[in-house]
């Protein structure tokens, strides 16, 4: 029975019920318990934005607190899931994955090719990212195009409730390290989310609005962003395919390739800064598989190429939003040679 | 002051949750004359796309509710008359019509109602209903459907009847674990739910496999069931489109599962992005992918029906032809996964074969199976 739940309680969800599940689950973290040990309460914060709050009292031994050393306790993360544990490791912001990058690309992404498929790390790192919340340039980045380009490690982004629960728990069973990102501005979104556990398969993209004129290819928080340049659109008789990837690695090319063949018009909008990034992949995928389909040429809407600003101003402006969504899906299909 | 002879056109309520529907294309113009079961509009709601149909005869005069508009249910979306109403009269009405559209939802509209549940044998056993007199009527889905699969019928049924729709064990909310997956289990579940309800009699209406559901139910405790309304029921011959069933089962995305779903529909275009969402949701919960192989097992004896609802039809009525209790089989002609032909098995009964409507007649042709179940249960003593 689904029933309406914000994202950060379908996240929330996920943990317990798979923690309920299957006793082998453990949450590791700076303050996912919060205050173990310490008087006042022992969880008293449940991870930064309180996502794991309640869990240390219903697992007891299972909600582990840890040092504030990325590189030390997601090192133990993944060598714990070598040794038989299913550890979800939460790090805080992803711009603080530098200094634990060997264990993620070096070593957990290795493993399994490494050891001829003998050795799994069902490792699930989750992680804060996006701009929005006036965190300034090293809290605030869209770091999910690095993880994307090594091959070993699955790298996951819901833009919605039911999808952020379903993801999760898979992510938690896949025996591959999953990255799994969650963005800031979305934790207090809700939506129909099933009380009943469920997974999502890895690679299969969602078309949350069908459309005949321009496929919108998008992830993550801007999904919601261009549904909003979509729906202005309509009013307008411009018909818009928004496809969400929700995973990025692996990628369902399948979906983006069919949508662009019917539409032949792609417009493709992320977060992240606009080199190497999901946008350019997208486009290089589409230029190359179905360049007999495309009407007009690719546009692409991402943030510029500098880092995240700290003026709300620059902030603003930094990150794509419906208008600039709309100007380039008018380009598109007012083009002519 | 309204013309008595101006006869509203309204929303209609399509399912137990809905509040708001919205006109996708009008099939009719200001003008035009329909008689009752012409198509008027195409309507879209959360849940479903479906036609309405003219309830009666007469000159579409206006038409208020614009394409793409959302309007409360029971609002009034278009105006017959015939000529000799003023156009004052009809502007008066269509200024009213318009001020409810626009208010949208009433803050006291009712909402879903609250789903029951009833414990059988340690299974949670979930159930809807509405209507607050009347005998009891029991809603009986098929395989991979549930409560929701009668939307177009439980709301208009619920103005006589008490009208209830289950989720059988394995489906919509209720528990997954389905055993063994026999009929009798299945059948414990509706008889669990009469309980509950405390229905000492209650008419059935099953739906494909649950219609094989409501005869075991029947064949168990014959007195306890006042009517049956088999919709294109499992278990009357040995033929059945196993590319369906185990395609359903099987199908793990999207893409997979589409093409199986269009099978069970006459028009495919009923099978909206949402109908396919709802149903992979369903198929990827815990447990249900091990519950519907299950009933594989059970409705399939290799490649043909494994159940057979003749020898449950014999026990249910007592006589084996038109005895104590009535028995109405309905069946689109245009059924793709168990043939029409096999109308004839059930013996004794009122038949309805439906034109323009596959195995889901109840959501293709809904105003033909409520005329049917409303006749059977006229005749129910």
């Amino acid at each position: 029975m689904a029933r309406n739940i914000t994202y950060r309680e379908a996240i929330h969800e996920a943990l317990a019920q798979e923690m309920e599940r299957d006793e082998t689950v453990i949450v590791m973290g700076e303050d996912n318990a919060g205050g173990a040990g310490a008087p006042g309460d022992d969880d008293a914060w449940g991870g930064v934005l309180g996502v794991t709050k309640g869990l240390y009292h219903k697992f007891p031994g299972r909600v582990l607190d840890t040092p504030i050393s990325e590189s030390a306790f997601v090192g133990a993360a993944i060598g714990a899931a070598t040794a038989g544990l299913r550890p979800v490791a939460e790090l805080m912001f992803v711009d603080f994955m530098g200094v634990c990058f060997d264990q993620i690309y070096n070593q957990a992404a290795k493993f399994r090719y490494m050891f001829g498929g003998k050795a799994v790390t069902p490792v699930v790192i989750r992680t804060m990212y996006g701009a929005g919340l006036r965190a300034a340039a090293q809290h605030s980045q869209c770091l999910y195009p690095l993880f994307t380009h090594i091959p070993g490690l699955k790298v996951v982004l819901p833009a919605t409730p039911y999808d952020a629960k379903g993801l999760l728990i898979q992510a938690i069973r896949d025996n591959d390290p999953v990255i799994f990102f969650e963005h800031k501005a979305l934790y207090d979104i809700s939506g129909p989310v099933p009380e009943e556990s469920y997974a999502l398969p890895f690679g299969e993209a969602n078309v949350v609005r069908e459309g005949g004129d321009v496929t919108i290819v998008a992830l993550g928080r801007m999904v919601h962003t261009s549904l909003e340049a979509a729906a202005q659109l309509a009013g307008q008789g411009v018909e818009c395919e928004v496809v969400d990837l929700r995973t990025t690695s692996p990628l369902d090319e399948d979906t983006v390739l069919e949508s662009v063949e019917g539409t032949g018009r792609l417009v493709v909008v992320d977060e992240a800064h606009p080199r190497c990034n999901i946008a350019t992949d997208i486009s290089a995928l589409v230029a190359r598989k179905a360049f007999g389909s495309l009407r007009a040429p690719i546009e692409m809407v991402t943030a510029p190429h500098t880092p995240v600003p700290f003026s709300t101003a620059l902030e603003d402006i930094y990150i794509p939003d419906a208008q600039r969504i709309v100007n380039a899906v008018k380009t598109v299909t007012g083009w002519s040679r | 002051m309204t013309d008595d002879r101006i006869v509203p056109v309204t929303m209609p309520k399509w399912g137990l949750s809905m509040q708001l529907g919205k006109i996708t294309a009008w099939a009719v113009a200001e003008g035009e004359d329909v008689k009752a079961g012409d198509d008027l509009a195409d309507i879209e709601t959360e849940k479903i796309s479906g036609t309405l149909e003219a309830a009666d005869a007469g000159t579409v005069r206006r038409i208020i509710a614009r394409v793409g508009e959302d309007v409360p249910v029971s609002g009034t979306i278009a105006l017959l008359a015939p000529p000799g109403v003023s156009d004052a009269d009809l502007d008066a009405a269509v200024a009213q019509a318009r001020a409810v559209i626009d208010a949208g939802v009433p803050e006291d509209a009712a909402g879903a109602p609250e789903l029951q549940t009833a414990d059988v044998a340690g299974r949670k056993i979930s159930f809807a209903g509405a209507g607050e007199d009347g005998d009891v009527v029991l809603f009986v889905h098929g395989f991979g459907g549930d409560r929701n699969s009668w939307l177009f019928l439980q709301e208009p049924l619920a103005a006589r009847f008490r009208a209830y729709a289950l989720d059988l064990p394995g489906h919509g909310a209720s528990t997954k674990d389905v055993g063994e997956g026999t009929l009798d289990m299945l059948a414990d579940a509706v008889a669990g739910v009469l309980d509950a309800l405390g229905a000492a009699r209650a008419h059935l209406v099953g739906h494909s496999l649950g219609g094989a559901v409501a005869l075991a139910a029947a064949a168990r405790d014959p007195a306890r069931i006042a009517s049956l309304t088999l919709i294109a029921p499992a278990g009357f011959g040995t033929e059945i489109n196993v590319g369906y069933l185990r395609g359903f089962a099987d199908a793990q995305s999207r893409r997979e599962l589409k093409p199986v779903v269009a099978q069970l529909f006459a028009d495919e275009h009923l099978v909206t992005r949402q109908l396919v969402d709802d149903l992979l949701a369903y198929k990827r919960l815990d447990g249900v992918d091990e519950a519907l192989h299950t009933l594989l097992g059970v409705l399939l004896d290799g490649d043909v029906q494994g159940v057979n609802s003749a020898a449950l039809l014999t026990a249910a009525d007592g006589t084996g032809a038109g005895g104590a209790v009535p028995v109405t089989v309905v069946w689109g002609r245009d059924d793709r996964v168990i043939p029409a032909a096999q109308a004839e098995a059930v013996t004794g009964a009122d038949r309805h074969l439906i034109d323009r409507a596959g195995h889901m007649p109840h959501m293709e042709r809904p105003a033909e199976v409520q005329a049917a179940i409303e006749q059977t249960i006229a005749r129910a003593t």
